[in-house]
């Protein structure tokens, strides 16, 4: 198919262009997009996108954080504040993928990507879109499919208590390759015991996802082998995770409560 | 096909051409301007044999869509002396870091970038800048040798 670019000042603007053609697509670092347009992809006819400085706006006030859905995860990189999101954006390809792959494309990121998307949703994000209110994360990428058709300004989540977050991701290449899956978790323990646990995957489902039974499980539990026990059942309880050339959805649903047990204890290499 | 005007520094040159809608900027390079150094591998983001510099930052020319780099400057291995005497040169041939040569383009370009942000980088640094590259040929120990070796390490010994 031909492909059109249009080139507009806002968000606001790119997300009534996208609204307006079915063949329409935002564009934003384009490393998704532009191997769909170097393949001729026929589902693709035009690409928006905007220079808005906005999206690509790092901004924190106290507890809160908000990266523009334009950031790329070379910024994120740069960004000593964000350093719990580096092991994240450290294995989203290498360095020059890294300056172009965005925080918003990560959203929307087919399987079995969407590394950032599963650390965000760990993080409790709420995703504001052009032209409505925000939301929580989980149900945007629950009711959305991976073409993007309402457009991500930005994503705000509360930094994490220091040592809460974690994000383990296994790869079949080292230092950087497609997920076999990753997981991200927030891990809060008061008085010894886990309060308000959030774990997300990806790779594990087409789209990233919470594990709201291995949350609960882990509800006033104790961060240890024995506690986080019935998490390590729960944990892929229920999902059906894809097939492809990395990985069987059979191999993932089995070694996924290993990978979920490494991740609490933090006690060990893959 | 809709063309549009595109001006660009190209190792230091002012370029203007026309260009498609939706054109990659590898396909500019080596179509319309005639710059050969950047490869075509698999114009899917997975190989880096395109890498590029753009505005010093290392970039996968064939997933850059051409008309971001309006106004800006990118660099590539045709902007090396063409009689191989830059140290990365030098230490790539010393170390026979190349055998067919398809990837040294970008491994060249990749290796530029990191120099120039981390002067003395460690063994894993050259490793995670050189993540995006693959080379079918040599194994990557020498390429990893010939980067240290400018960098001053004088090694490339395993870790
Ligand atoms: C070689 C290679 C390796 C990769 N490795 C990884 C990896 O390890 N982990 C990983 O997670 N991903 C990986 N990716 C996938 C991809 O690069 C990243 O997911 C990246 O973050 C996508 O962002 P983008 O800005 O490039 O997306 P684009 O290509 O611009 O867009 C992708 C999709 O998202 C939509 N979109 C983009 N921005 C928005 C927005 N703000 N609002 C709504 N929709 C939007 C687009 O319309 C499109 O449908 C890899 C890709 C390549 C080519
Ligand atoms: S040709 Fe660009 S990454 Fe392979
Ligand atoms: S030298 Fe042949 S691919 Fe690297």
């Amino acid at each position: 198919m031909t492909v059109t670019v249009h080139c507009v000042p806002t968000v606001a603007e790119a997300a009534e262009a996208v609204a307006r053609d079915r063949s329409a697509r935002y564009f934003g670092g384009g490393t998704l997009l532009m191997r769909a347009v170097n393949e001729g992809a026929d589902e693709v006819g035009i690409l928006v996108r905007t220079t808005d400085p906005d999206l690509k706006r790092i901004t924190s006030s106290g507890p809160s954080i908000t990266l523009g859905a334009g950031v790329t995860m070379r910024a994120v990189l740069a960004d000593p504040a964000l350093a719990f999101l580096h092991p994240v954006a450290r294995t989203i390809g290498g360095p020059a993928l890294q300056a172009q792959a965005t925080v918003g494309g990560n959203l929307f990121a087919p399987h079995p990507y969407g590394d950032m998307a599963a650390a965000l949703l760990a993080l409790d994000a709420e995703a504001a879109c052009a032209g409505g209110p925000s939301r929580p994360l989980a149900d945007l990428l629950r009711d959305t499919g991976t073409a993007g058709s309402q457009v991500v300004r930005s994503v705000s989540f509360t930094r994490p208590a220091a040592g809460t977050f974690r994000f383990r991701k296994v790869t079949r290449v080292r230092p950087t390759g497609a997920p076999v899956l990753s997981v991200a978790a927030s891990i809060p323990v008061v008085s010894g015991r886990i309060s308000g646990a959030r774990i997300a995957w990806s790779a594990m489902a087409p789209r990233p996802l919470r594990a709201a039974e291995a949350e609960r499980a882990l509800e006033g539990c104790r961060p240890d082998a024995t506690g986080i026990a019935g998490a390590l059942a729960a944990a892929a309880r229920g999902l059906d995770p894809p097939d492809d050339a990395l990985a069987s959805g059979w191999y993932r649903a089995e070694v996924a409560p290993v990978h979920l047990r490494r991740l609490l204890l933090e006690d060990g290499e893959d | 096909m809709a063309q549009k005007p595109l001006q660009f520094r190209l190792n230091g040159a002012e370029k203007a051409v026309f260009v498609e809608d939706g054109a990659n900027l590898l396909d500019v390079l080596r179509r319309s301007v005639g710059d050969l150094t950047a490869k075509r591998g698999c114009a899917q983001g997975g190989c880096g044999a395109c890498t590029v510099l753009i505005d010093g930052v290392p970039g996968l020319s064939c997933l850059t869509l051409a008309e971001t780099v309006e106004g800006r400057s990118v660099a590539t291995a045709g902007g090396l002396p063409g009689d191989g005497s830059h140290p990365l040169q030098e230490a790539f041939m010393a170390h026979f870091a190349a055998q067919c040569g398809f990837c040294t383009p970008g491994m060249l370009m990749a290796a530029t970038a990191l120099l120039e942000s981390t002067p003395h980088p460690d063994r894993d640094q050259v490793v995670h800048a050189l993540s995006g590259n693959i080379c079918r040929c040599t194994g990557y120990e020498p390429i990893i040798a010939a980067v240290l070796e400018v960098a001053g390490e004088g090694g490339g010994g395993r870790s």
